[in-house]
This record gives structure tokens, sequence and C-alpha cells, in this order.
């Protein structure tokens, strides 16, 4: 067991002191330290994009990011998505109206990779979709549904504003 | 799997950062990006003793326009590269490329100097290092030295920097007037490191004829490969359909060196090099071209 040493994480607007040791990962701290399991975890090399989360706002691998690299930081993670189970985020709701997910592994990645690129693109062509999911993996759907779910939400989030 | 234990410093300054270098050299490794590195580090590949995170040293992150060329901090992210407009205007080429590195999620914590650093045959950043004619420059703590990029790479994920030595910033020259550029490559999901790819330049003359080609592979070798010599066929011809054959040809077959790998033989390697090449030449004259009218 090495040191471990203090660090101050905001994680879906909420503070967390902990302590760490340097060699931990982002990913396994939010699972086994703060027990946000939403983050899902399938390689460990940055290849299927189960872990994603927002890094300061940007999608980034948390498999590859050292919890303690993110003193400081504001994270969120799929659990900051939505209020509560009758108020999903517009993407949450169209995973779940358009089919977009089977087994769910992939899903929390692919959410928090479509929040900041919505954001940055909200009239996504299709080919501009698929190449945004090109960094998830999902093994079940085809992905032809996420795509679909990818539409819907990108015309419910132009309704609302 | 989990990384072996390390010990773990985080310098707020490039000084501190150096310092820490010295006093651990050779035991040390710089954390830049951590996209190749943690990985490694997962798959206890890499085992370093010392880790040296530099995200907290700001000054090592940013692009500054000087004189014709662009200087770019090592801690800059790609994410940056792809999306800055002075690089757009400029030095086209490599905002082509960038958008061929991983996937943004990658890009958005991956760093130039790391990617220049890390020396993989398979990187676009070190081929564009070579095409855009890049200086390096690489600072221990008692002083600092520009190396030319194609004095930099010395083999598989290997380079001329010292053991105390970080990559601090990277000089990228303009692309020079009436020159094109193609970049293109072959990879088996957007995304995932190519089985092949080629960065073309070509600059025309007043009469449109080649006067100074640059073809440089990725995949094709133990680091970034410079085709000089078929570039050479193409200098002072109108870059016409029978001499960019004649160059493909002979950057497929006589000067790349590709290994293969399980997505990939050797044959099909220099077949997408000779299609590669012929496409992004094409590509290349057509914007010299149109940059002359
Ligand atoms: C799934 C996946 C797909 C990828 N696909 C591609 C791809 O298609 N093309 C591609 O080019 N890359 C790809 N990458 C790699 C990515 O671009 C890396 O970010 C990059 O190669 C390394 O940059 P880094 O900043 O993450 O460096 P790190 O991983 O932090 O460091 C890499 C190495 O360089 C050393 N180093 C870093 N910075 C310095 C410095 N300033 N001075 C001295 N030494 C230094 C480190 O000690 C380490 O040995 C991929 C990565 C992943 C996880
Ligand atoms: S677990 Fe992080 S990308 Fe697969
Ligand atoms: S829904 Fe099962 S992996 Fe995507």
């Amino acid at each position: 067991m090495t040191q471990s040493f203090p660090v101050t994480i905001t994680v879906n607007e909420k503070i967390y002191r902990r302590e760490v040791e340097p060699r931990l990962l982002l990913s396994d701290f939010l699972r086994h330290e703060l027990g946000l399991t939403g983050t899902h975890v399938g390689c460990e090399h940055g290849v299927c994009g189960a872990c994603t989360i927002l890094f300061d706002g940007e999608s980034m691998r948390s498999c590859l990011i050292f919890a303690i690299q993110a003193d400081g930081h504001n994270i969120t993670t799929v659990e900051g998505l939505a209020k509560d189970k009758d108020n999903l985020h517009p993407v949450q709701q169209s995973f779940w109206e358009a089919h977009g997910l089977q087994c769910g592994f992939c899903t929390p990645g692919i959410l928090m990779t479509l929040i900041p690129f919505l954001k940055q693109n909200p009239n996504p062509t299709e080919d501009e979709i698929r190449h945004a999911l090109s960094g998830n993996l999902c093994r079940c759907t085809g992905y032809q549904h996420i795509v679909d779910a990818v539409k819907l939400a990108s015309e419910k989030m132009k309704a609302v504003k | 799997m989990k990384p072996a234990p390390f010990e773990y410093h985080v310098p707020d300054s490039l000084e501190q950062a150096l310092g820490l270098m010295r006093q651990y050299a050779g035991d040390a490794k710089i954390l830049a990006g951590g996209q190749s590195l943690v990985p490694a580090m997962n798959f206890r590949v890499a085992q370093p003793g010392v880790l040296i995170d530099l995200n907290r040293v700001s000054e090592l992150s940013f692009i500054r326009g000087k004189g014709e060329t662009i200087h770019v901090g090592a801690m800059t992210r790609e994410r940056h590269l792809e999306f800055d407009s002075s690089i757009e205007k400029h030095i086209p080429l490599l905002t082509e490329a960038a958008q061929f590195i991983a996937h943004p999620q990658i890009r958005n914590r991956g760093t130039l100097g790391g990617s220049i650093a890390n020396a993989d045959p398979a990187a676009e950043l070190p081929v564009l290092a070579l095409a855009l004619d890049a200086r390096l420059k690489a600072q221990n703590a008692s002083g600092e030295r520009w190396i030319d990029a194609h004095d930099f790479f010395a083999g598989m994920f290997t380079t001329r920097l010292a053991a105390d030595e970080i990559l601090v910033e990277i000089e990228l020259p303009f692309m020079p007037p009436r020159t094109g550029w193609s970049f293109m490559e072959v990879a088996p999901r957007a995304g995932d490191y190519a089985l092949m790819g080629v960065a073309a330049l070509v600059t025309l003359d007043e009469n449109g004829k080649c006067k100074n080609a640059k073809l440089v592979y990725l995949n094709a070798g133990d680091g970034p490969v410079d085709a000089k010599e078929s570039a050479r066929l193409l200098e002072g011809e109108a870059l016409k359909d029978a001499v960019i054959e004649s160059a493909a040809a002979m950057a497929s077959e006589k000067e790349i060196n590709p290994f293969g790998n399980i997505h990939t033989s050797i044959d099909f390697q220099r077949h997408l090099a000779n299609v590669l090449t012929k496409k992004a030449l094409k590509q290349a004259a057509q914007r010299a071209e149109e940059s002359l009218q």
C-alpha cells in the first residue's frame, strides 16, 4: 500500500473529500469510493468508451485519468443527468423512446459523449452522429436505434429552447 | 488490470518539473494526456517508478503566432489543434489530419507533445512533424535546445530526448504559398490506429510545375517514414497521372517498410500506400492549383 493523498473533487455538483492512492483510476474512484456505479468499465485502455464522463464539461475516458488528477476539478457522470426517474434528461428520454439500448452497458458512456456533442452541434447529420459515436462500442443494438435516439434528442432539445 | 504503484509529483511550473526531472532522471516518466501511457500502465506494460504530471503546468499550453510560424506548447490538447483558426488558415494539413487522431474523448485529453514524444509509428502527429518540417524544443534543468523533427525520431517509440529532458514546445512553419495538401488513411473503424496513412504536400512554382513535394507515411516502418526519393520524382514536373503513379509505385514498393499486424498483411499495406498516395497527390495538386487562381 503506497501513501494516500487528500483530494477534493466535485461530482455532479456535490463536493467530495477523500484520500486516494495516486494509482487509483478515476473510474474506480467513482464506482468504488463514491458508489456511483453508473460509470461502467469495459476495457481499461480507452477503446470501449463505457467509462466516458465529463471532466470540466468535456467528454473523457475516466479509465485513463488518475483520481488524484481530478483534484479541484468538476466531474459529471450519468447520475448527474436526471433530477429523478420521472424527469429524465432529453437525451435519456430519447434513448428510452427510440429503444437506443438493450443491455445498457454502453449507454452511460454514450450519453456522456452525446451531451457535449449535441451542445456543440445541435443539428447533426447522420454522418456526424455516427462519427461522434465511433469512440463508443455497443455489442447489442447494431447502432441503428442509437442513431435514431440521437436524432430524436436533437429535435427534443430544439423544441425546449 | 490496475497500474502498479508509483510516486506521484504534480509541479505547477516548468521550472519545478525540470528540477524533478533532474532529481529522478531515468526513473521518472512525464504524464501528459496519459492517453498512451495510462493504458500501458493499466496493462503493466509500463511500470514507471515516478510520474511527473504536467497537467498543472499551464505555461506549456498555448498556440501562438510568431512571424511565419506557429508555436505550440507541448501540453496543448489535440482537440485544440483541431479547432484553432490560425492553424486552419496557415497549416490546414494539420487541421485536416487532427480529425483522424483517435476519438474526440481521447483528443480532449491527449497532447501534441505527448504524441510526438511517444513516437508511435502509427500516430498521425509525428508524421505531421516531418511533413511540416517542425522544430522541437527540448529543455532540461541546465538549458534548452531545438531539434529538427527529421533528427528527432530514433525508432519504435524512441526519440533523441535525453532522460532528463522535457519536450516543451513545437514550432510549425506556415505552409508556403501555392501549396496543396492532403491527409488520407485507412483504419478499421473511425478513430482506430490506421493500417496505412499518408500526408502529402505539393508546392507549385509560378508556371504550375511542382517545385517541392513531401510524402510522409504512418504505420510504414519503425517511425514516421519520409519518402524523399519518391517525392523527388515529382519535382520539376507538371503533376499529371503518369508521374503521380510512378511516385506512388516507388514509395509503396521501395521506400516504405511496413511490418503488417493482426489486421493487415504487409502486401495489403503496400497496396493501400499505393492507392492512398495517388489519391492524396491528386487532391494536393488540385488544391495547389486552386490557390494559383
Ligand atoms: C483508444 C485510443 C485510440 C487512439 N488512437 C490514436 C490514433 O489513431 N492516432 C494517434 O496518433 N494516437 C492515438 N491514440 C493516442 C493518443 O493520441 C495519445 O494521446 C497520444 O499518442 C499521446 O499523448 P498523451 O498526451 O496522451 O501522452 P502520454 O500518454 O501522457 O505520454 C506518452 C509518452 O510520452 C512521454 N511524454 C509525454 N509528454 C512528454 C513531454 N512533453 N516531454 C517528454 N516526454 C513526454 C510520456 O512519458 C510517455 O512515455 C489513441 C489512444 C487511445 C486510448
Ligand atoms: S473502460 Fe475506459 S474506455 Fe473502456
Ligand atoms: S446496449 Fe448492450 S452494449 Fe450497447
